[in-house]
């Protein structure tokens, strides 16, 4: 818990000057509304927490959200029955192109860097070509449930971010959360104390696809149908889980914090908004108290990434 | 030990960073985004609450445009792409040709659903020409430097006529000024700061645009009714024109504007702003949109709170045009027609058999009302999909375009 | 694939190696081989022809902004950071060049975005170094700064370049744009500093191994600073190249262009490692080279952009796997 208190404070100090500008912020209604708007990205976070800390980057899962809203369209069509199957189906999407990243970055040694990058070019650049350009065909109300209705007063969204978080702890607090810490850390090490980092790396690709693909049915439901859904979450999740203090090159930093990370980059966007900052230097103050953000909390931190595939 | 020393530094920068943060909440921003003090229309400083005008805003345009709203285009009225309004025609018989026609056409991007739907009406549209023999197409992919690169090569591909689609107007004009001496070039869309083309293809413009929304809703909206105004983003040619025209109306009017807030067209954003207003002013009277494609976002949020949808303006995509009439909004669409793609094909083949074209080429830019809705309501086609493609009874329709 | 790659290795590594001073660089110089015989088998099937002038021109003349920003961030990289405001950067510094010379000259103009570009680049590497904050959080947040100004400060194009600074992107000898020599030119400083000079030696030090570098006396910080200093200058000379091209500055020019991670793509197709330590300038060359050729087989076939980028995916990865390959083999 200790190690997760610097980011809790920023972000409890944000929350009290959201609330102080827009006091309906704290009734349970405003407070939900927000939960409900950070969900997306703090699922997206806590799938990149573990590509992170294994030591590796994916920055393929922006447009891999907009290419599972873009097939879910397609697939669903308007069809309430087609609801479940698709939503099954984009669960087996986002792991199959984690499956794909993993196993690219372990297996043919390139840098994961990279190999994310490539990803990021193919999908965008797939899903518009099978589907001639835009996106067509149309959500259920069945699938937008998912992202805009609610089990009475709790949105389902903040209820799956729950259940998503709940899975996030019990994975980290698993041997394979300590193994991932593990290959993260020194890979080598780990290797030669039993860790199959090949496979725990993968496996941490595989829940950043699937936590992309859940981020996608949740932003999909919330907002319908868009050709530019996921344009530039890939980086928004990488600095939401860095403001949680996890270190890029692996091994350190925890997933509460990570996720905690993009509850701060949302209430930062909210408070932004709310002084109205927004639409001029609204950038600027991003990137200065990102690089501040992770100045001050960065103490025992190495400087650069060494990670196993790119060592070399 | 350098650790204190870094975080003194980054504490002393963060803190002159909160300075600068509150420093920068007194300025008189552009738009009003802080709504705490929003019960007058005017700001503390006296100043209108929705800011400067645009620096891109030019007076006589805004008149040209508004008046040619209501003027009788010449042409026929089935096929709106070839109407044009107060044409002052220029001959062309200095490039008269024989077929077959080689055609060129330098596109800035396909990267959004507005061009993707204008760049398959064309296509359907050369398709449609026997005469041209070949049309050979370079995709800058919304780069500016690589536009001006597949410009000169065009040019040297022995091309009879140029087609462009400029990224940018300032920065492509050097390279269309090059061009013109070789080749007849047909510009459409966004202009060039050049008057060297044939003939320069445009709807009314941006400005007939913003007003058809803007005075809709002074139309709609009680004197003193609170207005959201929702723009993509800031310093584009073709929306600022959009927007400034919306300002001067709703500076001129009773209505309220509480705020002016950039949404990136992004659809989550959208919904989060106006769900944001509709909690800190309880209720907002009306909505303007300086493009159609968050509209639909923007009425979710008044459905999700469970208030009644404002008066709003969309534009003519399936989505929003199915959300009006299943939610039976008050709302009106104006357009920025993708029919425009054929015109420029019908062009060049007017200029290559020495028919005279006009200078500039208004097309009509009509305003989706409701009692034309169903008109413009295409079952079947894909959401993202542009009414005004003059595409219906092209070869292809409606597979081609996306729909079944 | 990779075997018939590794059999011919051997005899055609040594006809290259006159051309490809570093020896990763060998492959990025065949796959342009490759391609250039591709291109021209295409286009005479096509009916064009792929070496006539304007073709040529039109390769130099895509390649050279890019090929200039990518041999900046050749020198990040080996000293193993990474550059992603070069792209703000550029836009910035088209805008300092074009505002300048409308109003003092070409000359004061080309001084301002020299320092504009060393400052930020300073800044780069005193976040990276001072701050002990990762270069990618440190590049992203400087990138997000510019991106701020810019959107504060300038609502679309502006400022004007005169046309004798415009010579600089439409001029040439012969063949070879103006804008292709200043690449060569860059190209070749940055090989020299490289190969000839103490700081190339250490920028290949810290790139190889921070903290041997560090034991055996190298000043790490001070290198990676100098070489973010290094890869500012380059994104301000592609900058200045692009105001010339365009004729005044353009706030999105950068970012369009995609030059943050296009130019890291180049340099890893180039054969430079991204962890630091192993590459070169020359690969880098061959690697935009490689990707201009490439856009120019795109335009003659008239591909979708979509399209293009799935291939671009592709070729970027399965060229870094060759590469990983190779490594693995020795």
């Amino acid at each position: 818990m200790r190690r997760n208190l610097p980011i809790l404070g920023v972000l409890a100090v944000l929350l009290v000057a959201i609330a102080i500008a827009n006091p309906f912020f704290l009734e349970p209604e405003g407070f939900l509304a927000f939960v409900k708007r950070a969900a997306p990205l703090a699922i997206l976070a806590a799938g990149q927490y573990f590509v992170i800390v294994s030591g590796e980057f994916d920055l393929s899962v922006g447009s891999l959200v907009t290419a599972e809203v873009v097939i879910a369209a397609r697939l669903i069509d308007g069809d309430p029955g087609a609801t479940w199957p698709v939503v099954l189906l984009l669960l087996a999407f986002g792991a199959l192109i984690g499956l794909v990243n993993g196993m690219v970055t372990t297996l043919l040694k390139v840098p994961s860097f990279i190999v994310t990058l490539g990803m990021l070019l193919i999908l965008s650049g797939a899903v518009f070509l099978w589907t001639g350009g835009s996106p067509r065909g149309a959500l259920s109300e069945e699938f937008r449930q998912f992202g805009r209705g609610s089990l009475g007063p709790v949105p389902w969204s903040v209820l799956i971010l729950v259940a998503a978080v709940a899975a996030v702890i019990a994975l980290m607090r698993s041997d394979f959360g300590r193994t991932l810490l593990a290959a993260g850390d020194n890979p080598v090490a780990a290797r030669l104390s039993g860790v199959r980092v090949l496979r725990v790396k993968t496996t941490a690709f595989v829940l950043s696809g699937l936590s992309a693909a859940v981020c996608a049915v949740l932003l999909g439901g919330f907002a319908g149908v868009s050709a530019k859904v996921g344009e530039g979450l890939e980086f928004q999740a990488i600095t939401a889980v860095v403001l949680g203090g996890v270190a890029l090159g692996g091994g350190r930093g925890s997933a509460v914090a990570a996720i905690a990370g993009a509850f701060t980059l949302q209430a930062l966007f909210t408070l932004l908004n709310l002084y109205g900052i927004s639409g001029a230097l609204e950038f600027t103050v991003q990137g200065l108290i990102l690089v501040l953000a992770v100045a001050l909390g960065s103490v025992q931190f190495p400087r650069r990434a060494k990670s196993a595939s790119t060592t070399a | 030990m350098p650790h204190i020393h870094r975080r003194v530094l980054a504490a002393a920068a963060m803190a002159s960073l909160v300075a600068l943060t509150g420093c920068s909440s007194d300025l008189p921003a552009d738009g009003p985004g802080s709504g705490a003090s929003s019960d007058a229309g005017k700001g503390a400083d006296g100043k209108k609450k929705t800011g400067d005008q645009s620096s891109f805003f030019v007076q006589a345009d805004y008149e040209a445009q508004l008046a040619m709203r209501t003027k009788q285009p010449t042409g026929p009225a089935d096929k709106p792409w070839e109407q044009s309004i107060d044409p002052q025609p220029v001959d062309t018989a200095k490039y008269k040709k024989a077929g077959p026609y080689k055609l060129c056409f330098s596109n800035a991007a396909t990267n959004n659903p507005w061009r993707q739907v204008g760049w398959k009406t064309m296509q359907a549209e050369v398709a449609a020409h026997k005469e041209i023999a070949d049309f050979t197409v370079l995709d800058a992919e919304g780069k500016d430097d690589k536009q001006i690169s597949d410009i000169a090569e065009l040019t040297a591909k022995g091309c009879d006529a140029l087609i462009v689609s400029p990224n940018t107007t300032a920065t492509l004009t050097p390279a269309v000024k090059g061009a013109c001496p070789k080749v007849p070039v047909i510009v459409f869309d966004r202009g060039v700061g050049t008057d060297c083309p044939v003939t320069f293809i445009k709807p009314i413009g941006g400005y007939a645009f913003g007003a058809d929304g803007a005075e809709f809703l002074t139309q709609k909206v009680k004197p003193g009714g609170k207005i959201l105004a929702l723009r993509i983003l800031p310093g584009v040619d073709v929306l600022e024109t959009r927007w400034s025209a919306a300002k001067k109306t709703f500076d001129d009017s009773k209505l309220d504007v509480v705020g002016v807030e950039f949404t990136d067209g992004d659809a989550a954003k959208t919904k989060s702003i106006v769900t944001n207003y509709i909690q800190r002013h309880g209720k907002i009277d009306g909505l303007w949109l300086d493009a159609g494609a968050t509209s639909v976002a923007a009425v979710e949020a008044f459905e999700d709170a469970g208030l009644p949808v404002p008066p709003l303006n969309g534009e003519d995509q399936q989505d929003f045009l199915q959300k009006w009439k299943d939610a039976k909004l008050t709302a009106i669409a104006p357009t920025y027609p993708t029919y425009q793609w054929r015109t420029a094909v019908i062009a060049a083949l007017k200029i290559l058999k020495g028919e005279s074209v006009p200078k500039v080429w208004n097309l009509p830019q009509p305003a989706i009302t409701e009692d034309k809705l169903n008109d413009y309501l295409k079952p079947g086609m894909p959401p993202l999909h542009y009414a005004l493609c003059g595409c219906e009874k092209m070869d292809g329709y409606p597979q081609k375009w996306g729909g079944k | 694939m990779t075997q018939q790659l590794r059999t011919t290795l051997p005899t055609r590594g040594l006809a290259l190696r006159g051309i490809a001073a570093d020896s990763p660089a060998r492959p990025v110089f065949m796959a342009l081989g490759v391609m250039l015989i591709l291109g021209w088998a295409l286009f005479a099937f096509d009916g064009g022809q792929f070496f006539d002038e304007s073709n040529i021109v039109g390769i130099q003349q895509r390649s050279a902004a890019l090929g200039i920003v990518a041999v900046g961030q050749t020198l990040a990289i080996l000293a193993g950071s990474l550059d992603l405001s070069v792209a703000f950067l550029m836009s910035l510094s088209s805008l300092v060049a074009a505002e300048t010379m409308a109003q003092y000259g070409v000359l004061p103009a080309i001084g301002a975005v020299l320092a504009v570009s060393a400052l930020t680049g300073f800044v780069n590497g005193f976040a990276i170094t001072t701050l002990k904050v990762h270069a990618f959080i440190a590049t992203l947040g400087v990138s997000l700064i510019i991106k701020g100004i810019l959107e504060y400060r300038y609502d679309g194009p502006a400022g004007r370049v005169p046309e004798s600074f415009q010579h600089l992107g439409y001029d040439r000898v012969g063949p070879v744009p103006v804008s292709a020599l200043l690449w060569l030119a860059i190209a070749a400083a940055a090989w020299f500093v490289l190969r000839r000079t103490p700081l190339g030696y250490r920028i290949y030090a810290v790139g190889g191994g921070p903290e041997v570098a560090r034991l055996s006396g190298v000043r790490t910080d001070r290198v990676i600073v100098a070489t973010h200093v290094l890869c500012s200058l380059t994104a301000g000379v592609a900058g200045l190249l692009l105001a010339a091209r365009l004729g005044a500055g353009a706030p999105t020019v950068g970012t369009d262009g995609g030059y943050d991670l296009e130019s890291i793509a180049a340099v890893v197709l180039g054969g430079t490692a991204l962890a630091g330590g192993k590459g070169g300038v020359a690969g880098t060359v061959g690697g935009v080279l490689l990707l201009a050729v490439l856009d120019s087989v795109f335009n003659q076939l008239e591909i979708d952009s979509f399209a293009k980028d799935v291939v671009r995916g592709v070729v970027l990865v399965a060229a870094l796997a060759i590469y990983a390959r190779r490594r693995l083999a020795r």
